[in-house]
């Protein structure tokens, strides 16, 4: 009986039902345009997508301990503005730029966690603070329209890869800094570290009464999205260039992919790889809406609808009764 | 007026298929003071809650005057004269007294509040009362418990209530506190409003009710004039039970050794004066009423809620435990009383939640303690398809064993168990009460908080009696309920 319904739990899990729409959003888009699927063309697909994938994989990390983090579009943005007035087209401070980012997108990961768990402010009130305040502080600072550009060198990940690959072609850097990123966020969760949030998203009082960090492990988690939504921004800053609306938005797709992948909001549960392959069935969905010639400007709304359904999902999952052997009553 | 003010016949109720009152009968007069007592689990709040309206009786009447009444909803009982003084206030703090009084019942004047009406009809509930030293214009945030307390009983009256209902009313006042309510009481029965008393301590029924009903698992023992009564044979119709032979013997080898936890004079605002020892191979156990201090002296020792006063020593060195990681490291285990809320992650699996205590902890970690962890488990005898279920779908029996693995995965040279056999099954129980006897067989302290006194007498080589956060006295192991439950309810010895 109850091997029966963890069964059906298990077939109807929300993790394991994005693996479905994947191999479903692909078989459309194959059936539109056969050709798809040929080496160059599918290496596109995930140079454009490899963004998107790591700051899933980040986001993964807020979600899953039980918080938010809508600043990482802003984040993404502010970082390719820095960029680009910063090395102002000078290749030689290329390296010195990224490790500025780096520590910018730290200090950002480390301000929300802390404010989040020392000020027991609520993250989604936390992190969309901290998404208007980059917001107005870079159009401050760049008075509008942001200034300077970027390097060759520093356009590199974004851009190229592995030349000439027999039936590939080119194998973008970009993919390759996906899956490394991708492997380790998987190794991560297997961790003690990993664990911890785990537990912290599920049950915090239980995780803090056996001792464990839950406020510092759930500031570690903002920090890996601050230094996703950086490493986001070098690629895509590298691949489409420098304006005033990069990252714009981008927080609620992310979100959206996370939730696609299985991660219930308020934490506890989803894999990480699972929020990766929300990511790309979410860029997936935009390549058919492409092949379909549907305007991008459905995204928003089909995002919005995606977000709903798959929470509606999670809660239909969720509001199964426990099955347990016996119940506790507690009168008293 | 003729015939009872209340009249509760065949009352039943059960809670999932698990009854918690069956048959029960209960009358009050007008003006009576009249006390419900029994054992924590005895059935005394629900049956208050019946009356009240919270719940819902499966089977038998309710009379009030001599009009058969049925309560689906607290506001029913409201207004059919019956109001509830629970121990969690039901007041808004950021309102006065007499918005608090009048809440939901405003005085209107043109189609306005009308404040002076509103203070005035509270001015004279209180006076009616007694009460001098209450303005009906104090914040209700501001005051003390006991003023909140009349604040509630005032509300009550204002709604016209013939009777009250008061769970441990006196379970968070000072003593003279008690005084105030002492007179209050005094002055609701000259009214001719009745109260039903639920209360533990055996002092203020004798000083305060007419009559007495007994609970016990659910029944009704008895219901007896408080003069007909002597406070020794109203212990023993509460208590009223044998000791089974169901608890496993202790252990041959164990060895009672060298003190591991010593507490000194041990305070907060919860408890206090509080002094124990625990030795290597010792079971100590705490008994008490429900918010006697017992949980509380496992959250201090635990630096949940630490101690503000005295000092724990543990294998002799002195330590100051101010949050669990410390306990932790210091070798001191807590199976909480809450294994849903505060034991485990119910989502993750019977692997990680064993092994959450060496994750979580540096300094307690390591391979080998890894490794032994699933040896743990089976030694524990757990029922899962596997590690990798979610405890979620184990019995609580099985969840609780994943709790005590959890624990013992850590080597502790403490353990404190609050509660460790609530709700589980007598499988699981039995095999805890083992496994709690080969722990004290290898040297461990084990500190045992239990409601039911059988465990706490079947198992504890000595028994600490707490009574209002203080140790009334300290009992050796094959102590009677009957003396236990003297000093628990503040008679002292026999």
């Amino acid at each position: 009986m109850t091997r029966a319904r963890e069964l059906l739990a298990r077939a109807t899990n929300p993790t394991a039902t994005v693996f479905i729409l994947l191999v479903l959003v692909f078989a459309a888009v194959f059936a539109m345009n056969p050709g798809f699927f040929a080496g160059p063309s599918l290496m596109a697909f995930l140079k454009q997508a490899a963004p998107l994938v790591i700051l899933a994989a980040g986001q993964y990390f807020v979600i899953v301990s039980g918080n938010f983090d809508l600043s990482v579009g802003a984040l993404v943005g502010a970082q390719v503005v820095i960029a680009a007035r910063l090395i102002d087209g000078e290749e030689s401070r290329t390296v010195p730029v990224l490790i500025v980012m780096a520590l910018f997108g730290i200090a950002v990961g480390l301000v929300n966690g802390l404010i989040t768990t020392a000020l027991k402010v609520q993250s989604f009130i936390t992190t969309l603070g901290m998404l208007l305040v980059l917001y107005g502080a870079i159009r401050l600072w760049t008075g509008g329209a942001p200034t300077g550009s970027l390097s060759e060198a520093f356009r590199v990940p974004g851009r190229m890869g592995i030349e000439d690959v027999p039936v590939l072609g080119q194998i973008p850097w970009a993919l390759l800094i996906m899956v490394a990123l991708g492997a380790g966020a998987v190794l991560l969760m297997r961790t003690r570290f990993g664990r911890i949030l785990l537990a912290a998203g599920d049950n915090e009082r239980a995780a803090a009464l056996s001792g464990a960090r839950v406020d510092t492990a759930r500031t570690l988690a903002f920090v890996l999205s601050g230094l996703s939504a950086t490493v986001a921004g070098v690629l895509i800053g590298g691949f489409a260039g420098v304006s005033a609306q990069v990252g714009d938005g981008l927080e609620f797709t992310v979100i959206t992919a996370v939730v696609l992948g299985g991660v219930v909001l308020g934490g506890g549960r989803g894999s990480v790889l699972a929020a990766m392959a929300g990511a790309l069935v979410i860029e997936g969905l935009f390549t058919l809406f492409n092949q379909m010639a549907l305007p991008a400007t459905l995204r928003p709304a089909v995002q919005g609808a995606i977000i709903i359904a798959a929470v509606a999902y999670a809660a239909r999952a969720r509001a199964r009764p426990v099955p347990t052997a016996t119940a506790t009553p507690t009168p008293s | 007026m003729t015939g009872p003010l209340l009249a509760m016949r065949g009352i039943d109720k059960a809670f999932l298929g698990v009854p918690v009152l069956s048959a029960v009968d209960l009358t009050m007069e007008p003006g009576e003071v009249h006390a419900l007592v029994g054992e924590n689990g005895a059935g005394k709040s629900t049956l208050m809650k019946i009356l009240a309206g919270v719940h819902t009786a499966d089977a038998g009447t309710i009379e009030l005057d001599g009009r058969a009444v049925s309560f689906t909803h607290p506001l029913q009982a409201q207004q059919a004269g019956v109001a509830s003084v629970f121990q969690e206030f039901n007041l808004l703090p950021e309102l006065t007294v007499a918005e608090n009084v009048h809440l939901g019942r405003e005085p209107k004047r043109r189609m306005l509040i009308d404040r002076r009406a509103m203070t005035e009809s509270t001015a004279a509930v209180l006076a009616d009362l007694g009460v001098e030293d209450l303005s009906p214009a104090a914040k209700v945030g501001t005051l003390s418990v006991a003023h909140q307390q009349i604040t509630e009983i005032a509300k009550a009256l204002s709604q016209g209530a013939d009777l009250i209902c008061m769970d441990e009313p006196t379970a968070a006042l000072a003593d003279a506190e008690v005084e105030l309510l002492y007179r209050l009481i005094g002055r609701l029965r000259e009214r001719g409003t009745a109260v039903l008393y639920v209360s533990h301590r055996l002092k203020e029924i004798f000083d305060l009710c007419d009559r007495i009903t007994v609970l016990k698992d659910g029944r009704l023992v008895d219901t007896t004039a408080a003069a007909d009564i002597t406070p020794d044979d109203l212990v023993a119709k509460m208590v009223g039970r044998r000791i089974e032979a169901q608890f496993p013997d202790r252990l041959p080898g164990t060895e009672t050794g060298e003190v591991r936890l010593r507490i000194t004079g041990g305070g907060n605002d919860r408890v206090d004066a509080i002094d124990l020892e625990v030795r290597a191979g010792e079971i100590v156990g705490l008994a008490g009423l429900q918010g006697s201090g017992r949980t509380e002296i496992a959250e201090a020792v635990f630096g949940i809620a630490p101690f503000t006063r005295g000092s724990i020593e543990v294998d002799g060195a002195p330590i100051r435990i101010t949050k669990p990681r410390k306990a932790i490291n210091a070798g001191i285990a807590l199976v909480t009383e809450d294994r849903k809320a505060q034991g485990l992650a119910l989502r993750q699996s019977v692997r990680a939640n064993a092994r959450m205590v060496l994750d979580a902890n540096a300094r307690v970690h390591s391979r080998a303690r890894l490794a032994r962890v699933s040896g743990l488990l089976s030694s524990l005898d757990l029922v899962a398809r596997g590690e990798d279920q979610e405890v979620r779908f184990l019995s609580g029996g099985n969840q609780q064993k994943v709790v005590v693995a959890k624990w013992l995965a850590a080597e502790p040279g403490i353990i404190v168990l609050d509660e460790p056999t609530r709700g589980i099954d007598v499988g699981a129980k039995h095999k805890l009460y083992s496994v709690i006897r080969e722990l004290a067989a290898e040297g461990l302290a084990v500190l045992l908080i239990a409601s039911e006194l059988i465990e706490v007498i079947g198992l504890a080589d000595r028994i600490a009696v707490l009574h209002d956060g203080r140790i009334a006295a300290e009992l050796p192991g094959g102590a009677t309920e009957q003396q236990v439950m003297a000093y628990a309810t503040g008679r002292g010895p026999e």
